[in-house]
């Protein structure tokens, strides 16, 4: 403990004191004993920070610090100590929690540092990387890491920092390689984190570095090279300076009066208009709305024979409802003109088509198999897929965990209905 | 196009055509003061005649059903997918400062998981003298505080860098919500797996993560972690709903949202940030000349007025008027809040609901009286630091508009005669 001690009150100042302290009391019982505890901690404290700084030429102003914190410390004790007081431990002094076994420390521990410790044995080269990312990247990046739809641009952007909007991505402007390694290991692809092989891992981002011009076709990452390469943004961050450049500068006397000649309105929200309707809306409370009368009941209605979901499509609240409530389903499927595959298939005409029938689309393969079997994505198949996707089709990999609201199966039905009519 | 007569959702502009006649309504509300009885007053009521709804009608209770509209909402073209997205506290319609888990605004970067406390595992290892694991039942027999802290994502307003943008507190300030967190001390949990093994501590960091699969790794330097952050499990008293990383997250008072990992499963001390992708690719805040700043933890102090907004005119015509809002500090607390209803050229300083606590949301009220003309109401708040909130043109003096984050700029609404409020931008 007094190991502890010693470390502490230099290396953190008034901090170290409570800290100190803090673990002083860790043993104690509460009440009475930890406030006699708090004083004479105090007085440890206080000789050890002496010690500590004596050794540390620290200057006599900071040892002044340390003697008022400690000055307020008594006080704290004097008042019978504070709600807040710090909870007693120690080492061991709870005996909770068990050994970390160094096969679970493994399993979770993956975090690679940006000195490249972390790392697991492993390569892969720019080719390999393209094909990986076409496979399991591209339908949200786009084939050459330049973004697809809503997904995000990886590539690119180099020297845009300073503009206008700049475009920030790992070429341009991630300081550390490491980072995207980890973050491709540990999180992505979206909705199968954790899939990735090392190798495939470092083949990714292999192609990534070519994607952004950063290496020739010919480049091989590995865990021996890895911290070779430096990213051109590498030296572009300075630590929070707030405190030099803006607290000084706004911690003053505000003023009062006078302190405008005059007040022009120079921009308003309402012109911009992007507020969400419903934000400014009064609440409905039967979920009644507007009554359109518009042309897309035909659209809605085509293509289909289960007379229940014809009903329910040529609705237009309820596709409105199914817009809404497709948003869940929008991060990995496109419905309606030029929807394309992405993580999973496009959904267009998808009541009344076979089972994993999109040519094309990598398939699970309960989805082969009933393709095979021919089953039919009726407006049952479709609900029960919805509900409990793993249960419905045990190994699917669409990683979804289920419509929560029952009442959104018709609509996305509905609205899937109005988008995608072949 | 027509209405149905029950339930109708209004447009925007014939939400604001009513709220414009709602004065007269007013008049016509006092008319029965002046003379006509009140029929809910001199006539029987049925809520005063006939029975009422039995216990255990909702055994666990919502808000009724006329406040339906008070709900966190999203703004659809702001994130790709509500999968790695966020939505808003309804700020403008709450009082008081503690936020109800219900509608307090929820920021998931791969969904929000289901946890059950059986699996829940919480690790600590890297420098740390004996790498432990802890169960969630482990968690409850460790000493625990309570503390009020406000969690504000750093993008909270990042909306508005290039001009007004969003017309509404829920939607430019409701990133916000402030709740009573029990927990255990992060340094409790730290002195069981013991630092010896770490040494010097001022340059050591705890790195940590959540459960779900973006994991949602940061790196926080040792002597904040030493100082108050907090492993917890309860907020407002009851479990932490889902959305907010039951059943453990991480409460870092005073620092932005993304530091507080929710489903928290591991803790690394480290001897370097890890650099994780939410701290260099992302939280980071590109300047004019392309130099980022990193590391930009605290919540520098900020305000806003919920009421009026733009989501709540003034329906009461002239007269006695509350203008109500919230301010807070990373820094500790707010000490003072001053309004002005002239755009900034003169300010009084308004009555806090309560003293501020530290790293709390702080209400503020100025009570005054309205004669009709129109306002542009700001508010600005002071910290115990003596920093003062900077206007919008101070933020884009000193870094461009390329920010996202850390936004705490002085906000406009415009009220106009009839009560209605608007974001704007002022000279």
């Amino acid at each position: 403990m007094s190991k502890s001690l010693n470390i502490l009150v230099p290396a953190l100042g008034g901090t170290a004191l409570i800290l100190a302290v803090t673990y002083g009391l860790m043993s104690r019982d509460y009440g009475e004993r930890a406030i006699e505890g708090l004083e004479m901690q105090v007085a440890a404290s206080q000789e050890s920070a002496s010690d500590a700084f004596a050794k540390a030429r620290e200057s006599d102003a900071e040892i002044e610090l340390l003697l008022a914190e400690r000055e307020e410390l008594q006080a704290i004790a004097a008042s019978g100590g504070g709600l807040t007081e710090p909870a007693p431990a120690s080492e061991s002094a709870f005996n909770l929690g068990r050994e970390a076994l160094p096969e679970e420390i493994w399993a979770w521990d993956v975090d690679v540092l940006p000195d490249g410790r972390g790392l697991p044995a492993g390569s892969g080269d720019v080719w390999t990387g393209e094909e990986v990312f076409v496979d399991r990247c591209a339908s949200c990046h786009g084939d050459f890491a330049e973004g697809s739809g809503d997904g995000p641009v990886l590539a690119g952007g180099i020297g845009t920092l300073a503009n206008k909007d700049p475009v920030k991505t790992i070429g341009s402007y991630w300081p550390h390689l490491s980072t995207s390694w980890d973050y491709i290991n540990r999180s992505m692809p979206f909705g199968e984190a954790g899939s990735l092989t090392a190798d495939e891992t470092y083949a990714i981002v292999a192609y990534l570095l070519y994607s952004s011009g950063l290496v020739d076709d010919d480049f091989v990452l590995s865990q021996a090279n890895f911290t070779d390469v430096e990213l051109p943004n590498a030296g572009g961050f300075v630590a929070d300076d707030r405190p030099e450049r803006e607290y000084i500068e706004w911690r003053v006397e505000p003023c009062m009066t006078n302190c405008k000649d005059s007040v022009e309105i120079t921009m308003r929200a309402s012109v911009v208009d992007v507020t969400p309707d419903e934000g400014i809306d009064e609440a409905t409370d039967g979920g009644a709305t507007m009554d359109h009368s518009t042309g897309d009941d035909e659209a809605a209605v085509a293509g289909t024979d289960d007379t229940d979901v014809v009903q329910a499509a040529a609705d237009p609240a309820l596709i409105e409802a199914g817009q809404g409530a497709f948003r869940q389903c929008s991060s990995c499927h496109e419905v309606g003109a030029n929807a394309r595959d992405r993580t999973g298939p496009n959904l267009n005409g998808i009541l009344g088509r076979a089972i994993g029938s999109v040519d094309g689309f990598r398939y699970s393969n309960v989805f082969q198999d009933a393709a095979e079997a021919g089953d039919v994505w009726t407006a049952d198949a479709i609900a029960a897929f919805l509900i409990d996707p793993r249960g419905a089709m045990p190994g699917t990999k669409m990683a979804f965990r289920g419509v929560r609201n029952e009442e959104d199966i018709a609509a996305i039905i509905a609205y899937i209905e109005s988008m995608g009519a072949e | 196009m027509s209405f149905k007569s029950k339930g109708i959702k209004r447009s925007r502009r014939e939400f604001l055509m009513t709220a414009a006649a709602t004065p007269l309504a007013a008049v016509a509300g006092n008319a029965a003061a002046q003379g006509t009885p009140d029929p809910v007053i001199t006539e029987l009521q049925e809520w005063a005649s006939y029975l009422g709804v039995g216990v255990d009608e909702t055994p666990y209770g919502l808000p009724i059903k006329f406040e339906t509209d008070v709900v966190r909402r999203s703004v659809p073209w702001l994130t790709a997918s509500p999968i790695s997205s966020i939505n808003f506290t309804p700020i403008h319609a709450l009082d008081g400062t503690i936020t109800p888990q219900g509608c307090a605004f929820e920021r998931h970067h791969s969904g929000a998981i289901e946890l059950t406390k059986d699996d829940y595992r919480l690790m600590i290892n890297g420098l740390v003298d004996r790498p432990l694991v802890f169960t969630y039942a482990d968690l409850e027999r460790l000493p625990r505080e309570n503390h009020v802290y406000f969690c504000e994502c750093a993008a909270n307003t990042g909306m508005e860098w290039a001009g007004s943008q969003l017309n509404g507190a829920q939607f430019t300030h409701g990133m916000i919500h402030n709740m009573e967190y029990t927990g255990v001390p992060l340094r409790t949990l730290l002195a069981e797996a013991g630092l010896d093994a770490a040494g010097d501590l001022s340059d050591k960091w705890v790195y940590v993560e959540g459960a779900d699969a973006s994991s949602n790794g940061r790196s926080i330097p040792m002597e904040k972690a030493l100082d108050d952050v907090l492993v917890a499990f309860k907020a407002n008293g009851e479990a932490l709903r889902m959305e907010h990383g039951y059943p453990v997250r991480l409460v870092v008072p005073g620092w932005e949202g993304n530091m507080w990992v929710k489903w928290i499963r591991r803790m690394e001390v480290t001897d370097m940030a890890v650099g994780s992708r939410e701290e260099t690719s992302k939280y980071t805040d590109v300047y004019e000349n392309g130099v980022a700043r990193k590391w930009t933890w605290v919540m520098d102090a900020k305000s806003v007025v919920t009421s009026p907004s733009p989501q709540m005119p003034i329906t009461h015509g002239t007269g006695p008027l509350v203008v109500s809002g919230l301010a807070w500090s990373g820094h500790g607390k707010i000490t003072r809040v001053d309004v002005s209803t002239d755009g900034g050229m003169t300010w009084q300083t308004t009555r806090l609901g309560k003293q501020g606590d530290t790293k709390a949301l702080t209400r503020f009220y100025l009570d005054m009286d309205w004669d009709g003309s129109p306002m542009l109401l700001q508010s600005r708040a002071m910290d115990e630091t003596g920093y003062v909130q900077p206007t919008k043109d101070q933020l884009r003096e000193m870094r461009g508009e390329n920010s996202v984050y850390h936004n705490n700029c002085i906000q406009t609404w415009f009220v106009n005669e009839e009560g209605i409020a608007e974001n704007v931008e002022v000279s």
